[in-house]
């Protein structure tokens, strides 16, 4: 056994990175695939003003965190429903208003030190009090449950509103649940990896992953297990370096996306050399185009005057086959 | 499954029927009853208000005034959604994240369980064959945003028909798509209408679905001009030009005249591009 996990406080630190390395990507890909990314870093930023009244007021900070974050919440989506232009400007202002509220708010503060803010901001997993983890860990588990029953929905949501509404389904209502859900994570999020951090959480696994998986699903899957290894790995790594484990665990996704990218494009270039394009023809090859279809790995070749065309793109490939023939097309 | 039996309630029937968005009205007093077995063009020009039209019927656009009833049943009380397969009109499915078409298919089934069920056997075994229907079987597992433009509206179909609708509502099912995929794509539509589909496609490119629709709708400045027979509305073309050209008002012939073309269809299509695009 490693000798860190001989600890109390370090055995709660890495349930709690694991959950948030859960939830983080799970909540995420939905705000990537809405392209609506960075939200949550401004729920993160109103968050910071509930942190403050909680602390001045001498109430649980985690309470009115979250009280913040989910009025930001409904806000957010109440303004992209109406659709207005100034509703950018709308949220610049709620946003920033949170965070300079926060701020003063906790300098105030008589029970808070500069530490205090920074532990917010980057995340301090290993001071957090076992009583604000069961907290944390009960509300991640609730996101969890919820995300994954409703992910084909909040999926159909996000790939296609109008036709969601057109068959009837409670688009605003799962807009705005997964609002909430955001606003959750973000909240749950904010000891392990900080309320200015929480959202590279949410964001980097699901880069990486769009790199990794050919389907959602398999790209979900994908997001998940990079968030969960930045995330535990970032908090193992504070432990022995002394280091605020948000940023630790942030530097890990982001070596994780560069790696992810450099070996994709060093694959990349090796099927450009590779890649011949067929010659062009206005015929679609398909199930019942007359030409013999042959499986081949993933996909399905042609069989087209005894050379073989894989679908790619918007074209066809020559696979390498029977014979050796001389493709017309250059690199794609 | 498409097949409606006859003698039963129209799909849709449009009484006077106004829409628009907010208080703005596109398309005033429509009346139009679609039959269970139409397959429906809707034509017109870029802002005629066809698309305004569909929105509202689906209740994207907001219903203004008069009477919309689907299958018998008031708009407004309407909640049998799954027998409305709706094809939107788009350029490119979202490329934000991976999907293959598979999965944007299985979208059609979520309106047919509650939400806390899982996708069963015969709902993945329906979205297999919707794909297959439209030719694209072998791309199931294929990531969408590398399908052609052709190719993604046939997802899209297939995304409808997943939902075993009683009717199929298209816009711009041709727009922006290639001539290979055009052709599988007429294909595709010709094999619903043989099943006995019903469909409303709204179109400005009537060449390419001319051998597949029963019946003609036109729509001009938010009013319905002509309501026919496609060899109706070639006649009516003709009569709209001369008219044009000798200042002679002339009314439009109504639905099921019967009579065939007065020119050959090949010069009547042409200027029906001209007039539409």
């Amino acid at each position: 056994m490693p000798d860190f996990l001989a600890y109390g406080f370090m055995q709660q630190a890495l349930l709690a990175a694991l959950l948030v390395g859960i939830a983080a990507p799970l909540v995420g890909v939905f705000l990537v695939q809405r392209r609506m990314s960075l939200i949550g870093d401004g729920m993160g930023h109103v968050a910071l003003a509930g942190v403050a009244i909680g602390l001045l007021t001498n109430t649980q900070p985690v309470l009115t965190a979250l009280v913040a974050a989910v009025v930001a919440a409904v806000a957010i989506e109440l303004i992209r429903l109406r659709g207005r232009t100034s509703g950018d400007i709308a949220l610049a202002v709620m946003f920033y208003g949170g965070i300079a509220l926060g701020v003063v708010l906790i300098s105030r503060s008589s029970a808070s030190s500069p530490a205090n803010l920074t532990a917010y901001l980057f995340g301090a997993i290993l001071t957090t009090s076992s009583s604000d983890l069961v907290i944390f860990a009960g509300l991640a588990v609730v996101v969890l449950g919820v995300t994954l029953s409703l992910r084909t929905r909040l999926f159909a949501v996000a790939n296609d509103e109008e036709y969601a509404r057109a068959t009837g389904m409670p688009v605003t209502a799962l807009n705005l649940t997964l609002a909430i859900l955001t606003a959750v994570t973000v909240v749950v999020s904010m000891r392990v990896v900080g309320l200015l951090l929480i959202s590279a959480l949410m964001i980097l696994p699901n880069a990486t992953a769009q790199l990794l998986g050919r389907s959602f699903r398999t790209a979900l899957g994908w997001a998940v297990v990079v968030g969960v290894l930045s995330s535990v790995l970032g908090v193992v790594g504070s432990f022995y370096a002394g280091t605020p484990s948000g940023g630790s665990i942030v530097l890990l996704a982001i070596a994780a996306y560069l790696v992810v990218v450099i070996v994709a494009a060093g694959r990349g270039r090796l099927a450009a050399v590779r890649h011949r394009r067929a010659e062009r023809h206005d015929h679609e090859h398909g199930p019942d185009c007359g030409h013999e279809a042959v499986e081949h790995d993933d996909h399905v070749d042609y069989v087209h005057d005894g050379h073989r065309h894989a679908p790619h793109e918007g074209h066809y490939d020559e696979h390498a086959g029977h014979d050796a023939h001389v493709p017309t097309g250059g690199t794609p | 499954m498409f097949v409606t039996e006859p003698g039963s309630s129209p799909v849709l029937r449009l009484g006077a029927a106004s829409f628009g968005y907010s208080d703005q009205v596109v398309v005033s007093h429509v009346d139009l009853s679609v039959d269970p077995g139409d397959v429906v063009a809707l034509l017109g020009p870029n802002g005629s208000g066809k698309s305004t039209l569909v929105r509202g019927v689906l209740g994207l656009a907001d219903h203004l005034g008069g009477d919309v009833e689907m299958f018998g049943v008031p708009r407004d009380r309407f909640t049998d959604h799954t027998r409305i397969g709706y094809v939107p009109q788009r350029h490119s499915l979202s490329a934000s994240v991976r999907a293959t078409a598979e999965e944007v298919v299985a979208v059609g089934r979520l309106p047919h369980r509650p939400w806390w069920r899982p996708a069963s056997a015969t709902d993945a075994s329906i979205v297999r064959e919707a794909l297959a229907t439209v030719g694209l079987a072998d791309r199931a597992r294929t990531d969408v945003a590398t399908l052609s433009g052709g190719q993604q509206r046939r997802v899209l179909i297939a995304r409808a028909l997943a939902a075993q609708p009683d009717v199929l509502v298209m816009d711009e099912p041709t727009a922006g798509v290639d001539l290979a995929s055009q052709h599988v794509l007429a294909d595709v539509l010709h094999r619903l209408a043989a099943r006995g589909t019903t469909m409303l496609i709204v179109t400005h490119e009537l060449e390419a679905l001319e051998l597949i629709v029963n019946r003609i709708v036109c729509l001009r400045d938010g009013v319905i001009d002509f309501d026919g027979t496609p060899a109706a509305y070639a006649a009516h073309e003709l009569a709209h030009e001369a008219g044009r050209h000798h200042h002679v008002h002339v009314t439009a012939p109504t639905r099921g005249d019967g009579r065939g073309p007065l020119r050959s269809p090949q010069v009547v299509r042409g200027r029906t591009g001209g007039d539409h695009a």
